[in-house]
């Protein structure tokens, strides 16, 4: 109970989401703030103290605020959010309040959504495998569970519906009672928050999971606290009570427009496309939120999608990104094209973590050969289609047309799986099927075991 | 009476406070009621700027600044190796801190890089009244499974003489004096230094020898000299982190400082976990022993992120000081730069290119000069190295961006990693057609010496053909494989198998992992006559088609999978193999 607080009626000016105010005396950096004017009351938090000049962004907006009317309150206290098992099940918006209005029946405690960083000596490495059902994830690019693996997406490509479908399939090694689902919206239309919401109903992931919203008609500067929020419920969740969480993050991309937004009304220097310099860290005090701990049960893997522009992986958001995650899903404009689904290109995707939840006794042994086979020879296909386009069919050798027919195969067969759940077992013989259009000579990668038993044999069946 | 001041403005990182008596630069500061650890950047008149390493989210405005007097300094000592420090020193493992380690970060703890309660014995080699200088050695301790760490006089104090000194069978924890000198100067096992000032040589000593990193494609086609800096750029996903721990396990340098400054946390536990458990080819130690962590996380504070590369530079200059060769790995360079932008921001300088301030380029060389090859001070006469291995995370992949450019022009050696290669699975995914070394001519004395002309045939065989390749393909492009002559497919398949056998090398594989000189030698010898027996096959008629039957790649690789030992024998056994079906092929 706070017995005391400082308050200024000096608002000097307001800036786009900002609103500056002299005469702080004693203000916190991060400190929330309370803005009481005729109509009501609005919450802020501090950004920057210069002098006794104070700069507060406004989580409401400032439209309608009028300078002469303001109080502003300092609460001595930074932005928190209250945890508790009652969480489950809610719907909550950017900072954490429910958002049927009303207050949550009880909390264990309060956390500040910024978190602390953990310690990289006491993590644990992420090492069981996750079964996402995706022949192309789980084969090629294994997600593990503790990492975090974004997907990129362009726009009309179904970054969304993938999501959707990793969180109905997924199997998450341990206590399937102990799995949670923590979605995060930030900035997307009532039109994608209805479809997670209708798929996550489903599957019931509804009930037990918590959902973050913050729509693109919300205010802006909540979108930069509703993923802080959310990690902060998953940390609890995953270290206080040892749930393995998965935390969905939809979309990175307009969490970063809205940093640059306050960024600019701050007047800051701009870096790559206007985003502020310190993008990489802010980003960065996000993503490495996931992981796990030596000797506690719970997890939290991140599943952050990222709009690209103009499918430009090159844009500093994506790139970022990418620089930070432990691997990325990039799905691919070209493949939708050809109607496969689900559109991922494994060749720019990629799971850093993959090599450490595959093998013997995770999924089969030889696991990374097969991959390593797959990826070289659909590289070494869509060369070789790159060619024919100069040269034609007449200027291609035997090989690089047997390479053809493995990457329409590889295509067809292997990545257009459909909205079907496959076991690993049935995505590695899909694999092999696809690998057996090619001469035994070309598969230098794999045992040979594993050429002639499985590979042909399956072959001759047919 | 301690020189204070009030905290006047707050803006992310960076602080201003004013002052009453007159501060340093650069001098540390103590911020705030919970006396946050910052140092002073900048002093405008009776106001100062003050980074700082913690996150201060709730520190108030008119909180109180101690400022001590002091510049940032480390403690260089015994129980060095084997650590994991943050990016100011504060050690991030180890039950020795005061209130100890905790899963998450807290603010304001302080504690000692060095376990002050661990015990060493210590066995002098100097005595009574023998005249010593700065840098001379005057006795050991040893660390581990057998390394000698030496205690030396510090640098910067005079010339005196030994008044007494311990014994040979006492123990002594690192504050306790050792020696005493007639000047009164206390010596004991550890000494402390500012990470910002360079530790002082004898001399600077030209490159001579390669620094050997068991890479075949680094040490074969652009190898790096002791003392000397490799660059390794690459945007996200091309493995510089896979390439940087390969380093790390297998290069041939005695102490290896690895700073991981704003990358991953998940990175760091690797190390952490795996190598404890690796051997170093060289000693037979764990690996973990010849290591120093610092682990500055992108999530840790950005201020921390910023000195750790000078902390990892000090404790490295102190190894060389010993006569040790030191590898000092950052991963990477670009996070540090963007911590100086970020830094610089706040501080509002006028932005150079890419809004990075413009001392980034005088910044970057005086952390590069720092390295080299070196004859250290005092008796016995040393000789040690510190060489670097930068990762540099270009934005978008694009190497013309300014901390890809300047870094290129402070190191010698040039490690491009490529997009589309990773993207193919090839790793390490180096580009030879984009990497370069400078160090070829000052090394290849070392070649001729110790491997003789057999290395240099081989180096440019694979040069030859890998270029011919390239020509090759670009003609493919136009008129297809088809239409090449036999001896140009042979060319091509040739350099696809040098591609794939040689040039990639599998990290996880422990047979592959590491390859000796010698090794990498008789493997492109291997290459080499294979290639020149084909050549004069298909010059009597063998078709290429005939050839292409043989799996000759397959082969090639399962040689790579034999272990040293046995390599030259099996493969000479499989050329004399090859020999005979061959000739069977000109038969039929």
């Amino acid at each position: 109970m706070v017995l005391y607080r400082e308050g200024s009626r000096l608002v000097n000016g307001i800036s786009g989401p900002l609103v500056f105010v002299s005469n702080a005396r004693k203000a916190a950096l991060g400190e929330v703030v309370t803005i009481e004017t005729g109509e009501g009351r609005r919450t802020g938090q501090v950004l920057q103290v210069d002098g006794n000049i104070c700069a507060i962004q406004v989580f409401e907006g400032t439209i309608g605020l009028n300078p002469g009317d303001c109080t502003v309150w300092f609460e001595k206290d930074v932005v928190k959010v209250r945890l508790g098992p009652s969480l489950m099940g809610q719907t909550l918006d950017g900072r954490g309040v429910p958002r049927s209005g009303k207050a949550l029946p009880c909390f264990e405690k309060e956390a500040p959504i910024t978190g602390s960083p953990l310690n990289p000596a006491m993590r644990a490495s992420p090492s069981e495998f996750v079964e996402t059902g995706i022949s192309s994830i789980d084969l090629l690019n294994t997600l593990v569970k503790g990492q975090k693996l974004p997907i990129f997406s362009g726009s009309g490509l179904p970054a969304n519906e993938i999501a959707a479908q990793v969180v109905r399939q997924a199997h998450v090694p341990g206590n399937p009672e102990r799995f949670l689902v923590v979605f995060a919206a930030i900035g997307i239309t009532e039109r994608e928050a209805r479809f997670f919401r209708d798929s996550f109903e489903e599957t019931g992931a509804l009930f037990n999971g918590v959902f973050i919203v913050n729509l693109a008609s919300d205010s802006a500067v909540e979108r930069l606290l509703a993923p802080r929020t959310a990690l902060t419920i998953a940390e609890y969740f995953a270290f206080d009570r040892g749930y393995d969480v998965l935390v969905v993050m939809t979309d990175m991309l307009h969490y970063c427009e809205a940093l640059r937004e306050v960024s600019s009304a701050r007047e800051e220097a701009p870096g790559r496309r206007g985003f502020p310099g310190y993008l990489y860290s802010d980003l960065a005090s996000l993503y490495e939120r996931a992981g796990c701990i030596k000797g506690i049960n719970g997890s939290i893997t991140q599943l952050p999608i990222v709009s690209m522009p103009g499918d430009d992986m090159t844009h500093p958001v994506v790139d970022l990104s990418g620089y930070i995650t432990e691997g990325q899903i990039v799905l691919d404009r070209g493949l939708q094209a050809r109607g496969v689904y689900p559109p991922i290109n494994v060749l720019s995707s990629l799971s850093r973590l993959m090599n450490k939840g595959i093998g013997e006794g995770k999924t089969f042994s030889g696991h990374r050969q097969v991959a390593d086979q797959l990826f070289a020879s659909y590289a070494r296909s869509r060369e070789a289609s790159r060619l024919r386009l100069i040269v034609g069919d007449e200027g291609l050798t035997e090989t690089e047309l047997h390479y053809l027919r493995f990457g329409s195969v590889f295509e067809r067969v292997f990545l257009n799986q459909g909205d079907n759940a496959l076991s690993i077992e049935e995505s590695l013989s899909a694999g092999l099927k696809a690998l057996s259009v090619l001469p035994d000579e070309e598969l230098f990668r794999i045992p040979a075991d594993l050429v002639e038993e499985t590979g042909r044999v399956r072959i001759d069946e047919q | 009476m301690s020189n204070m001041g009030r905290i006047r403005s707050l803006a992310g990182t960076v602080i201003r406070a004013d002052r009453d008596q007159p501060v340093s630069n650069f001098e540390v500061a103590r911020v705030g009621n919970e006396r946050l650890l910052g140092e002073v950047i900048r002093i405008d008149g009776t106001e100062v700027d003050i980074q700082v390493y913690e996150e201060i989210d709730g520190v108030h405005v008119g909180e109180p600044v101690e400022f001590t007097g002091e510049l940032l300094g480390i403690d260089l000592g015994p129980g060095l190796l084997g650590s994991v420090l943050d990016g100011i020193g504060r050690p991030l493992l180890g039950s020795f801190s005061e209130d100890g380690v905790s899963c998450f970060l807290k603010r304001g703890f302080f504690s000692r890089s060095l376990d002050t309660k661990k015990k060493w014995e210590f066995t002098p080699i100097r005595a009574c009244g023998d005249a010593v200088l700065p840098g001379d050695v005057i006795g050991s301790v040893i660390e581990g499974e057998g390394f000698r760490h030496l205690i030396l006089v510090p640098p910067g104090s005079g010339p005196s003489r030994v008044k007494e000194i311990a014994p040979g069978d006492r123990v002594f924890s690192v504050d306790d004096t050792v020696c005493l000198l007639e000047n009164g100067q206390e010596i004991s096992l550890c000494q402390r230094w500012h990470v910002r000032t360079p530790r002082p040589c004898e001399d600077k000593l030209s490159f001579s020898e390669p620094l050997i990193t068991g890479q075949r494609v680094l040490d074969t086609l652009f190898p790096v000299a002791l003392g000397g800096a490799a660059v390794v750029p690459g945007g996200f996903g091309t493995g510089k982190t896979v390439t940087q721990q390969s380093l790390a396990k297998w290069c041939n340098a005695e102490v290896v400082v690895y700073i991981g400054c704003g990358e991953r946390g998940n990175e760091m536990t690797e190390v952490l976990e795996e190598f404890p458990h690796i051997r170093d080819p060289h000693t037979g130690r764990p690996l973990m022993d010849r290591m120093v962590l610092i682990a500055n996380t992108s999530n840790m504070p950005v201020a921390a992120r910023e000195a750790s590369i000078y902390l990892g530079m000090t404790i490295a200059e102190y190894f060389r000081d010993m006569g040790l060769d030191v590898a000092l790995m950052a991963d990477s360079t670009s996070r540090w730069a963007e911590a100086l932008r970020e830094i610089s921001g706040r501080l509002g300088e006028m932005p150079g290119e890419e809004g990075y301030p413009a001392y980034l380029g005088s910044r970057l060389a005086q952390y590069y000069e720092r390295a080299g090859r070196v004859m250290a001070l005092g008796e016995p006469r040393r000789k040690g190295s510190i060489t670097i291995f930068n990762a540099v995370s270009p934005g978008g992949g694009d190497f013309s961006e300014p901390v890809t450019q300047a870094s290129l022009r402070l190191s010698g050696a040039f490690w491009a990693l490529d997009k589309r290669l990773a993207e193919s699975r090839h790793f390490p995914s180096i580009n030879w057609k984009q990497s370069y070394s400078l160090y070829e001519k000052a090394l290849e004395a070392y070649f001729m010496e110790n491997l003789g002309k057999e290395w240099r045939d081989g180096v440019s065989f694979l040069r030859e053909l890998l270029d011919r390749e390239t020509e090759l393909l670009s003609l493919v492009q136009i008129v297809g494989r088809d239409a090449l002559s036999e001896q140009d497919k042979w060319d091509l398949e040739m350099g696809e198998i040098i591609r794939i056998t040689f040039l990639q090398q599998n990290a996880f594989d422990p047979l592959d992992a590491f390859n000796s000189l010698e090794r990498q030698m008789q493997f492109a010898g291997t290459l080499k006559d294979l290639h020149e027996l084909v050549r004069e096959e298909i010059k009597k008629g063998v078709l290429h088609q005939q050839i292409q039957g043989l799996g000759l790649l397959r082969r090639v690789l399962s040689l790579r999978g034999t272990s040293t030992e046995e390599f030259q024998e099996r493969s000479s056994a499989w050329l004399d193999d090859l020999t005979r079906s061959l000739s069977g092929l000109e038969g039929s």
